[in-house]
């Protein structure tokens, strides 16, 4: 393929493959690897959150453990996640989904974990004291008052984990794994630009998608006031720090 | 190193241990030959996206018509998937080429330094920038012993991240065969899940990253002497 015009080349190519209905129905198609993408990320985010928010709750009403969440969330960042996914792929559980799901699954408990824990930390001590003068129990103050104020910093966790494991799926198939990350490597494999863009596209799109999809869900289950302030970084007022620590890690 | 020749044992029954040490010594200069390829592609594309980021971060503070687009855009940037970056950037530089991997890198350490450099830009006084400039500093000058220094912790948290995160990122550009330690990861994988090669590619990238931290905590400490009093 020549270089000269091989860039622009590869993008119409790819709006061919993309508009060619075969290539998203036959068995192994698009279509198949899209299920097979979001079932394998759906799994993996429900998997860690089942994990994450539990403890995080825990942690964050107790005050305690602050230092080795840090810890863990600092040391993920680390880990490369292509190790992981080859690692359980070595393990006895194979190359099978469920290694994939489980690998996933472990890099989405920090960023959940983090941000639910400081979401209960940050709930204004007076609005607790309030609570608990009105006569509420520990029980009450928790599921009425803590979790609600929370709420907004849980959907942050949740939506950077959820990015996170749809970007970070692709990799599984440079390990055997599925997803539609199968298309790059394909194309990769036979320098096909058409796939190779095709292929990131798609992966492109529904990451930017996913994320989208999760700053209208967060929107809509924010209780109060507090709903419309929050997923806009431009909106913040001067000086208040940006989103940058909170387990933010290029996919 | 699989057992002695003539001794014939089927996938399953040869040994595969997680860790050999026989293995590391044996493919030494190769396992060097990658480190080195990941500290080069990972160096790279931090000091590039150092040197973009801070024109950019520097033009964002002046006005929020630009803050704003430059934030915007680059999260946008972040949530595009590795593999798909270095898949769109396939096609200009070759698929089989490191300045693919050293560009979508440094997009990325580009996007995580605008962010930190802005952000410790903005928390410089503004009460102070005045009385710098009201004892005549020109912008230079200004800059130069007025927002770095006070910016500096700030700037340098953004470089320990970008860092810390490129390094394990690297791995991802087996896909062009230029990964650094993420060829052995792939490469064990491939020769029949040999296990010691793909977990000393694993820990190698953990290691780096420590040791890149660590430098980096370093030097902060020293370029910071007035800080050491209040970090905690």
């Amino acid at each position: 393929m020549d270089e000269g015009d091989g860039g622009v080349n590869a993008f119409s190519q790819a709006i061919v493959y993309l508009n060619d209905p075969y290539n998203w129905t036959r068995p192994n198609g698009i279509l198949d690897l899209l299920v097979e993408h979001i079932r394998i990320s759906v799994l993996a985010v429900v998997l860690g959150a089942l994990v994450a928010l539990p403890l995080g709750i825990v942690l964050g009403v107790s005050g305690r453990g602050g230092g080795a969440i840090v810890m863990l969330s600092n040391v993920s960042r680390a880990v490369p996640t292509l190790a992981l996914l080859t690692i359980f792929a070595v393990t006895p559980l194979g190359f099978s989904e469920a290694s994939t799901i489980l690998a996933l699954a472990l890099f989405a408990v920090p960023p959940m974990l983090t941000n639910t824990f400081v979401g209960f930390r940050e709930v204004d001590r007076d609005v607790l004291e309030a609570a608990r003068a009105m006569g509420m129990a520990r029980r009450q103050v928790i599921a009425k008052v803590e979790f609600p104020l929370a709420v907004p910093l849980i959907m942050t966790g949740v939506r950077t984990a959820a990015v996170q494991v749809v970007a970070t799926a692709t990799l599984a198939a440079l390990v055997g794994g599925g997803g539609l990350g199968r298309i790059i490597n394909l194309g990769f494999g036979q320098q096909d630009y058409a796939q190779i863009i095709a292929g990131a596209l798609l992966v492109a799109a529904l990451a930017l998608l996913t994320e989208a999809l999760l700053v209208v869900l967060s929107a809509v289950l924010t209780p109060g006031p507090q709903r419309f302030s929050l997923p806009r970084p431009w909106r913040r007022q001067r000086g208040a720090p940006l989103e940058t620590e909170v387990s933010a890690v290029p996919l | 190193m699989l057992s002695a020749a003539g001794d014939v044992l089927a996938a399953d029954a040869a040994p595969n241990p997680w860790f050999d040490v026989h293995y590391v010594i044996d493919n030494w200069d190769t396992i060097l030959g990658y480190t080195a390829q990941h500290v080069r592609l990972t160096v790279g594309a931090v000091v590039l996206g150092a040197l973009i980021a801070l024109p950019l971060a520097l033009l964002a503070r002046r006005t929020r018509l630009l803050s704003g687009p430059v934030l915007s855009l680059s999260s946008i940037v972040y949530t595009i998937p590795s593999l798909a970056m270095f898949s769109f950037l396939a096609p200009f530089t070759g698929p089989l080429s490191a300045t693919t991997v050293l560009i979508g890198l440094t997009l990325y350490t580009l996007v995580i330094l605008v962010r930190n450099f802005l952000a410790g830009l903005q928390a410089v006084p503004a009460d102070v920038r005045e009385a710098a400039r009201g004892m005549g500093y020109g912008s230079a000058r200004l800059f130069v012993q007025v927002d770095l220094p006070l910016a500096l912790p700030a700037f340098m948290a953004g470089l320990r991240i970008a860092t810390v995160s490129t390094v394990a990122l690297t791995t991802v550009g087996v896909i062009t065969g230029n990964g650094g330690l993420g060829q052995l990861i792939v490469g064990g994988f491939n020769a029949n899940f040999y296990r010691a090669e793909i977990v000393t590619g694993a820990l190698g990238c953990v290691v780096l990253a420590l040791v890149a931290d660590l430098l980096l905590a370093g030097a902060q400490r020293l370029l910071t002497p007035w800080t050491r009093g209040t970090a905690a």
